[in-house]
């Protein structure tokens, strides 16, 4: 059992860890379409793409919608083969991921994070596709909200198309609100409301926490990330060289943590938590908020049991930035020109077009998927307001609980450089003050700091 | 040294192996003799050997070469030292050790008495023994996970069964894993739970093939219990004590599931941080190989030689 974890690190990684610097685009190009990138895909050109992330035989409804959709992208395109690959549970778990990129045995179009790129980059895995991104091949380019793009761009070179895009804000238990006396549709917008709404929430007992949070695997660090940006801090400073955290801001997001989970006794004694953890709470009505992304809300439904009815969300408390991200499609580097633009039609049809694809919102509605979820919302301007229109009107649950949300957003600010290796250190941070009633919060933070700058000097 | 070719001999039932060039002389005769004599058995071997060779020596042989490369914008290259100089910069890195040398102290204090002390106490009981060996060994035979899992209901400070019977006695409730100062302690009780099991069977397997005679005389010697343990079964057993504390070495210096199921990895403030943890950060979180393998071969470099020094201080003793 020598080195296990090392050894089967290096055994999944064994595959290719060789440069590849077969990267021109134009190159192996085995279709008979116009070599001209800008140029979308020629009907005629013959060609078959794999593509991951295809819903598992358990989403029956999902899957009946992507073979729906892969049939209608066939009346255009006849001779382009979609060969989905799908995967039961999570689609993307980062391990697997990143021993996928080390072996290089990435499908031909591949989902990521929008936090994955320089990770993807670094393994020389995705094509630049800005030559092939016009508003010809998406033809809806100019309704994408810039900041969603430029997530997916490095030196103004595009390397992926959006799927969904997510700001955090506050996610509440209607049931324990209106338990507590508390008015659902109107949650907490500052820190101060939280620590009392928190409070009130706990006192109903029975080892129900107020306000839940993260401490263990980097979440703890991503969640003080949220609540830093939520009061106008900043993780690292904008030289990306030097942590920027242990400021009075840092004190004041700690010392808040610490007095709602010791002296209010409002967070729960369980501490240590993970992403999974406080979902389950809420879905079993022993959380009362906390924070979240929307897309948690169909995860509980569909997987936990939940009702939709039960959830509302507001903004972020603070409301100075709220952390935000998302998930997109790559295309393999070295593929042919031909299915690089077989990958992005393909794309634009499922993912980037009103009405169509993930957009259908009518058909998600027919198929008891829920409507309504006030994101993945990456439009502006017309598509916007046509997209918002269709949502409204065929809605599977209470679109007012999320109208606080909707009515205040607040501006999405993208995660920190080394983002996973900063929330590590910062974990600490997080379990410091929830799991130690005497904690420093003053040397918790300048410990982190230092740490933190060893690893962005570094 | 010239290589041997395999080439179907004329009668085709067995191979002729040569030199390339040359005649074959007395020692190249004598290996194509031997080779001949163990065709069959060395071809029943392919099949293990390049199992190894795939899964087992070439990824090592990668690690290796991993320690010493950097992959950066798709190119790999060589980097010397950098990633055991990174490895050692990182902050969590001497906690991590520290943790794992506590944890691995703490497993044998535990982990390799427990066992001993309970197999000599099975071994003393005149009926019940299968009973009660069946009773030692059922946790082994639960999936790691759910007995992890199992400890982590135990052990939480909320709803927790061992709060509840604190709270029986009148006791404060404890943090338990939540306890920077503890936490690494109830990761080390879990994990004996769950292994001791095991060794158990094989002390106890041992302790039965002492001859009875050896008890018998100890006992006209008028050695009461505790003797006999001291002068018959802890010598009659030093060897297989002494591969189950390499074996038990190896592996606590290895612990990662335990700390990673039950404090989620690193535990509050990073106290149940190991090794192979951070070498799992390292490689799935942070995409950075190079320091995982690095970090990997400091804990090979590390357990090859205390597996060396070992071997050798029990050589040195037997003579």
């Amino acid at each position: 059992m020598t080195l296990v974890s090392a050894l089967t690190l290096t055994a999944l990684a064994a595959c290719g860890t060789s440069s590849s610097k077969d990267d021109d685009p134009g190159s192996g190009s085995q279709g008979s379409g116009n070599s001209d990138p800008a140029a979308p895909l020629d009907p005629k050109t013959k060609v078959t793409i794999s593509i991951d992330c295809m819903p598992p035989t358990a989403k029956a409804a999902e899957l009946k919608e992507w073979k729906e959709d892969v049939a209608a992208f066939n009346k255009t395109y006849p001779n382009v083969t979609i060969q989905g690959r799908s995967t039961a549970g999570q689609c993307l778990e980062p391990p697997r991921f990143t021993a996928m990129l080390k072996a290089k045995s990435q499908p031909d179009v591949f989902y990521t994070y929008f936090t994955d790129l320089p990770q993807v980059l670094d393994n020389d895995g995705a094509q630049d596709i800005t030559a092939f991104v016009n508003d010809k091949s998406v033809p809806l380019l100019k309704d994408i909200d810039p900041n969603v793009l430029n997530s997916l761009k490095r030196d103004g070179k595009l390397y992926g198309l959006p799927t969904s895009n997510y700001t955090m804000g506050l996610l509440v238990n209607r049931k324990l609100f209106q338990q507590a006396g508390l008015n659902p549709d109107t949650p907490p917008r500052t820190w101060e409301e939280v620590r009392a709404a928190a409070k009130k929430i706990a006192g109903l007992g029975n080892g129900i926490a107020g306000f839940g949070e993260y401490s263990a695997t980097n979440q703890g660090g991503w969640h003080f990330t949220a609540q830093m940006y939520s009061v106008g801090g900043d993780i690292v400073d904008p030289s990306g060289k030097k942590a920027a955290f242990n400021t009075d801001l840092g004190k004041q997001v700690l010392k808040n943590l610490h007095a709602m989970r010791w002296e209010d006794d409002s967070m729960g004694k369980t501490q240590l938590l993970k992403w999974g953890d406080l979902q389950k709470m809420v879905t079993t009505d022993k959380l009362g908020m906390y924070l979240a992304a929307p897309d948690d809300i169909p995860y509980m439904v569909q997987q936990l049991g939940a009702k939709y009815e039960n959830f509302g969300m507001g903004p972020i408390p603070g409301e100075k930035n709220t952390l935000a991200g998302g998930n997109n499609y790559m295309i393999k580097k070295g593929i042919s020109a031909d299915k690089v633009k077989a990958a992005v039609a393909w794309l634009n049809f499922k993912n980037l077009s009103v009405g169509k694809g993930q957009f259908d919102w009518a058909r998600t509605k027919a198929d008891n998927l829920p409507v309504g979820i006030p994101q993945p919302n990456f439009w502006l301007n017309e598509s916007k307001k046509t997209d918002d229109a269709a949502r409204v009107k065929d809605a599977t649950m209470p679109v007012a609980n999320f109208k606080t949300f909707m009515d205040n957003p607040v501006q999405g600010k993208a995660e920190p450089p080394k983002a996973q290796e900063i929330y590590k250190i910062l974990d600490n941070v997080m379990s410091g003050v929830l799991t130690n009633k005497d904690a420093d919060v003053d040397k918790l933070l300048a410990t982190a700091e230092s740490q933190v700058n060893q690893i962005l000097g570094g | 040294m010239s290589a041997p070719s395999l080439t179907p001999s004329k009668t085709g039932n067995s191979l002729e192996v040569q030199p390339r060039s040359a005649r074959p002389g007395p020692q190249g005769g004598r290996l194509a003799r031997s080779l001949r004599r163990n065709l069959t058995a060395h071809g029943f071997l392919v099949g293990a050997v390049v199992c190894f060779a795939l899964f087992s020596w070439y990824p090592m042989v990668r690690e290796f070469l991993l320690a010493f490369q950097k992959t950066e914008d798709g190119t790999v290259s060589w980097v010397g030292l950098d990633n055991l100089v990174t490895v050692f910069n990182d902050p969590a890195f001497w906690q991590a050790w520290r943790n794992t040398l506590m944890f691995t102290l703490l497993a044998l204090v535990l982990g390799f008495a427990v066992p001993f002390v309970v197999a000599v106490t099975i071994n003393e009981f005149r009926h019940g023994k299968g009973y009660l060996r069946m009773l030692v060994y059922l946790p082994v035979m639960l999936p790691p996970v759910a007995s992890v899992l199992l400890f982590k209901y135990l052990y939480d400070p909320g709803y927790g069964l061992l709060n509840e019977v604190f709270d029986a006695f009148g006791l404060p409730a404890q943090q338990w894993l939540q306890d920077p100062d503890v936490s690494l302690l109830a990761v080390v009780v879990a994990s004996t739970w769950m292994n001791m099991g095991g060794a158990t069977l094989i002390y106890l397997a041992a302790l039965q093939g002492i001859p009875g005679e050896l008890y018998e005389a100890a006992e006209l010697d008028g050695a009461g219990l505790l003797r006999k343990i001291w002068h018959v079964t802890i010598p009659q057993t030093r060897l297989i004590l002494s591969l189950m504390l390499l074996m038990q070495v190896i592996a606590t210096m290895q612990v990662f599931v335990e700390p990673f199921l039950l404090t989620g990895g690193a535990g509050p403030e990073g106290s149940t941080t190991t090794v192979v943890y951070l070498i799992y950060q390292y490689a799935f979180s942070f995409n950075n190989y190079g320091a995982a393998a690095a970090l990997g071969l400091l804990l090979l470099v590390l357990l090859a030689g205390f597996s060396a020094a070992y071997v050798k201080l029990s050589r040195a003793e037997d003579e």
